[in-house]
This record gives C-alpha cells, structure tokens and sequence, in this order.
C-alpha cells in the first residue's frame, strides 16, 4: 500500500519535471508568444521555398536534378531550432511543428517546381535535336511505345467502360422509369463518357498500367547506372528515353478516350434495346441528339492533358528513383498514386475553368 | 583566363561536398597525352567521383575541372554533350542498356550521334565488337552474358565513337584474376592500338601495377602521393605503404569505422 502511493508519487514528480509536457495554458502561452515574435518566420519562410522552387535547377540535362537536391539544399531549418537535448521526447514545441509543416509545403513546391523544369527540359532538349535537322528519336521506338501504351491498353480500357457502361444506363435507366423518361438514358451516358467519364477513367488506368511500367522500367535503368552511362555517352536521356514516353501516351490518350466512350455508349444501347425497348434507330438519333460537338472536344482536350500529365509525372519519378529495388518499388507506388491524384485533380480544375470562361 | 592547359584532364583544387559531408578536399591532378592513369584508394575514397566530375556530371563544390582547354563546370549543354562523346567511360558493373542487343547497345553512340548510316554501323560495330572478341556474341542480350564478356562489350561501346579519353571505373573488380588479366591486358594493347589516354580507377594493386604508366593515391579526399609506379613501390608514406602490403597495421584504418576492436 505505501509502495504504491510512493510509487504513484514519483511518476506525478516524474511527469511535473519533464521539459515538454504541456498543459493547457502553457501551450496559450507558447502560442502567444510564437504569434508575437515569430509571425515573419513563415512568411519568410515561404518566399524563400517559392524562390527555391523555382528556381531552374537544370543546366546539362537532368543529370543535376539530382545532384541539386543531393548537394544544394540548405540544413534542415527544424533540425537547428530543434533543442538539442529533446531527443527522444515527443516534440511539441509549436515553432517545430509549424517547420514541419513548412518543410513539407516546401519539399512539395519544391517537387512542383522540378517537375515543370522537368516537362520544359525535355520539350527544348527534343526540340534542340530538331533544330539541328536530327529525328529527335527513333520512330521505332516511338511507336514501340504506343503500341505498348496504346493498342495493349485497348482491351482493358474498351472492357471496363463497356462494364461501367451497362451499370450506368441499367442503374439510371431504373430509376428514370419511374417518371417514364428513360429514353433520357442514350444522352445521359454519351454525355457523361465523352465528356467527363472517358477521359477520367482511361487515365486512372492508363496512371496504373503504363505510368506504373514507365516508373519501373526508368527507376530500374537509374538503379543500374544505365541512364547515367547513356548521359556519359553524351545523349541526353530527357530527349532518348523520355520524349518519346511521353509523346507515345499524349498521342494515343484521346484515341483510348473515344475508344472508352464508344465502348459506353455500345453497353448502353444494349441495355437501352434489352431492358427499355429503345430501337437502335431510336437510340443512335436520342445519341446524336444530345451530344455537342464540344462535348466531344471538350473530352480530346483533356485526354490529351492527361496524357501528358501521366508519361510526364510517371517519367519524372522513374528518372529520380533512388535506393535500389526498394527505391523502384516506392517510385513506382507514388508515382501512380501521384498521376492518378493529379488526374483527378486537374480535372476537377479544368470543369471549373471551362463552365466559367466557356458557360453554355 | 590563363593559357590552355596542354594536359588532356586537368583538375584544380576541385572539392565537393554531400550536403556536409566532405569527397573531395582540394584534389589537384592532371592527365597528360597517352598515359594511363591508375587512381588508387579506399573503397569510398572519392575515386569514381573523379570520373564523374571529369565527364560532367557531377559538379565540384570549388576549383575547376578542364578537358583540353574547355572547362567542364561552365560549359552549356550541348557543348557538354559533345564533349562527353569524345570521352569513352567503362562502368564498374558495364552498365549495358540490358533491353538492347550487343550489337544495339555498341551500335547506340552512332546511332544517336551521328550520321553514319546503318552498314557503315554494322562496319564499325563488327570491327570494335572484334577487338574485344566479343564478335560472336553479337545478337545475345547482356543478361546473357558473363561479367567478363560484358565488360568487354562495354569497352567496345566506349572505343565505337574513337574517343580521345577512356575512363575506366574498376575494371577488374569482380572478375577471377584470369579474366581480370585478360582485361588488363585489353586495356594495354587497345590503348596503345588506338593511341588513347586513360584514366583507370581501382584498387587492385595487380591490375595497377599492371596497367599504369603513371599512379595517384587518393586518401581522405585528397591525392598524398602520384608518380611512376616504380617510384610508388619505394614510397616512404606510411599510407602508401600500408595500402600497397594491404597490412592491417598502418594509418588508414586509424579512427576509421572499419577498424577491428582488439
């Protein structure tokens, strides 16, 4: 019994004496005190990462992307005010927690920024091969890749939209009955594909099956010197390896977006003829009927953004793989996490753009 | 600026830093016309770094690394890119493209940076591929090959472009010492054959002694002792030394992690 209450008395000591232990009005405090003296911290903080961003970190091909962020970057600004005894505690002092986040909202600018450098190195190191009367690549392996990237995917684009088809018209379609406007469902489907449904879903999978392959197959090459042997040869890598990725997936996206929304709208005519007794005839002028033609533009336009958002981000991660098959592997991982994010996300951004500078 | 240097590499006080973690301390070196160069250290030491830093593509922290008389550090790209053709590279692990043939991957130089057309290719590619006796293997792909045979595939894709420097990343490591004397003497016959300068980075005292005409020794980031390799065998450093009896007792692994606890 004494035991215990001695023991119980130690730990309340225990706890009173840990440096870190906040209690309520303590973190008012600290809040107050970091709002009073360190509100610049973030201000300056960002300019500096906006600035860091931004800057052009390429000047011989990508070869200095990574000795940029191997070499350049300054101390980790959390590590210096971090106090150097509170190793092990958990930390929460606000000052850091607010670095955290800065670091990260500075590692993902950071990340932006290459990124588009990336996209722009490559475009003016192919185009610098064009201007000096060479075939930026070779057309075979061009269209090795839209053969790989485009006719292989064919099969499984064209199968999905055909299933996600007949569950949209089926599903829709029972419930328009109720009012008896099912003949609504032709338009409603051929809409949604062309226009938002096709694009969107051909590149969720084209993120997954060739920008996953892509990462691979670039991170693999890195890992095993290859790339940077191919730059040592004097061959820039952007032009030889990622140009012609990239194009091959820009140029077939738009041709597996008609191919999805045709796969559609075949789904729908047959649930439209089995279950609502809508003719073919019917069907096709109900089709024709609803469809705009900037609809269908609509849809190309940003299959080809999707495209080139896909080969270019699953290239990007490919040709930054670091840390051997584990460093592939997590590439890989983000990489496709990364598209398909981005995909939906620019999306989304180009609806909002389009319905206010475009309205109807 | 200063007049050219006559030396085919020269490099000036060239450090590098990791973020804080010092490779290179001030190496200062040069390659003259003709010689084969031996960098010898520590595994570690900063050695293939050196070719890294000569091709370009890598960056020193400070000082200035010079091919003939262009500075590798500020040339714009393309230039980059030309001068890297005129420089051949041998990687440790071959670094072959391994979804491309024999054949395509010592065809690729030409291929991608030059106008030759495709039987004058098939030409040059047999005759390099000869060379190294490789000709055989020319449709097999590189996973099909030995570390020996690939090395020496490797070797032909730097000859294809007639180089003026090669630069060799261990040559021999990992090879049994019969393959790695036959790949020495590779290196001997072909750099005379051709009349190519070479830089040679290993840590194989056999192989060095073997193919150098001229040795450097790279330790704790900077070069202690360069010479004839004669010379080398007489030097009094005690890292020298130690590095070339391959003794346990000596100043290299003082303080360093590798040390055993006696």
């Amino acid at each position: 019994m004494e035991a215990k209450s001695l023991r119980g008395a130690r730990s309340a000591r225990a706890r009173l004496n840990r440096p870190h232990d906040l209690s309520i009005s303590r973190l008012h405090i600290r809040l107050g005190s970091l709002l009073t003296r360190s509100w610049p911290l973030p201000i300056c903080f960002g300019f500096r990462s906006l600035c860091g961003c931004w800057e052009r970190q390429d000047k011989t091909g990508f070869s200095s992307l990574h000795a940029g962020e191997l070499g350049h970057l300054p101390p980790d600004m959390a590590d210096q005010n971090r106090n150097p005894d509170s190793s092990g505690t958990i930390e929460t002092n606000p000052v850091v927690v607010v670095q955290e986040i800065g670091q990260k909202g500075r590692g993902f600018l950071r990340q932006i920024g290459s990124m588009f450098w990336f996209i722009v190195n490559t475009f003016t190191e192919t185009m610098d091969n064009m201007r000096r009367g060479r075939a930026p690549f070779r057309a075979s392996s061009f269209f090795r890749h839209t053969e790989r990237a485009g006719v292989g995917s064919v099969p499984l684009v064209a199968m999905v939209s055909f299933f996600l088809g007949l569950t949209m018209a089926l599903l829709t379609g029972y419930q328009l009955q109720r009012f008896g406007t099912e003949r609504l469902v032709p338009g409603l489907v051929a809409i949604a594909f062309t226009r938002e449904l096709g694009p969107l879903l051909t590149g969720i999978m084209l993120a997954a099956r060739i920008g996953a392959a892509f990462t691979a197959e670039l991170g693999t090459m890195k890992v095993s010197e290859e790339i940077e042997a191919i730059e040592a040869m004097g061959i820039s890598p952007l032009r030889f390896l990622v140009a012609p990725r990239i194009l091959a997936i820009f140029a077939l996206m738009p041709c597996l977006s008609v191919a999805s929304s045709v796969a559609a709208i075949a789904a729908t005519a047959l649930i439209s003829y089995a279950y609502f007794n809508i003719a073919f005839v019917y069907f096709t002028d109900l089709v024709l009927n609803a469809l705009l033609i900037r609809d269908i533009i609509t849809g190309i336009m940003k299959s080809f953004l999707f495209g080139m958002l896909i080969g270019s981000i699953a290239c990007y991660r490919g040709l930054n793989v670091r840390g051997g098959a584990a460093g592939v592997g997590n590439s890989t991982t983000s990489s496709v996490v990364t598209a398909i994010t981005t995909v939906i996300g620019f999306d989304t951004l180009f609806n909002v753009v389009y319905t206010v500078f475009f309205p109807t | 600026m200063s007049a050219p240097p006559p030396d085919v590499v020269e490099l000036r006080d060239v450090q590098l830093h990791f973020e804080e973690k010092k490779v290179l301390g001030g190496v200062s070196l040069t390659v003259k016309p003709l010689e084969r160069l031996v960098i010898m250290g520590q595994s570690g030491s900063g050695k293939s770094t050196i070719l890294r830093l000569i091709l370009g593509l890598l960056q020193p922290s400070a000082g200035s690394v010079f091919f003939k008389q262009f500075e590798i550090s500020r040339l714009p790209r393309r230039k980059l890119q030309q001068i890297r053709s005129r420089i051949g590279m041998v990687y440790q692990y071959s670094a072959l493209l391994s979804s491309r043939s024999v054949r395509d991957n010592v065809a690729l130089p030409l291929e991608e940076l030059t106008h030759t057309s495709s039987d004058e290719i098939d030409r040059i590619v047999e005759e390099k591929l000869d060379l190294v006796g490789m000709a055989h293997a020319r449709k097999q792909m590189p996973s099909e090959l030995s570390g020996g045979m690939k090395k020496r595939v490797s070797l032909a894709r730097a000859l294809v472009l007639e180089p003026e420097l090669i630069l060799f990343d261990e040559p021999t490591a990992g090879l049994d010492p019969v393959i790695a004397s036959v790949i020495d003497e590779l290196i001997i016959s072909l750099t005379e054959k051709s009349e190519v300068t070479s830089v040679i980075v290993t840590h194989e005292m056999d192989s060095a002694f073997r193919i150098g005409t001229r040795m450097a020794m790279l330790y704790q980031g900077k070069i202690i002792e360069e010479g004839e390799p004669e010379a080398f065998k007489r030097s009094t450093d005690p890292v020298v030394a130690q590095f070339l009896s391959g003794s346990t007792e000596g100043p290299i692994l003082e303080g360093s992690e590798d040390a055993i606890a006696t």
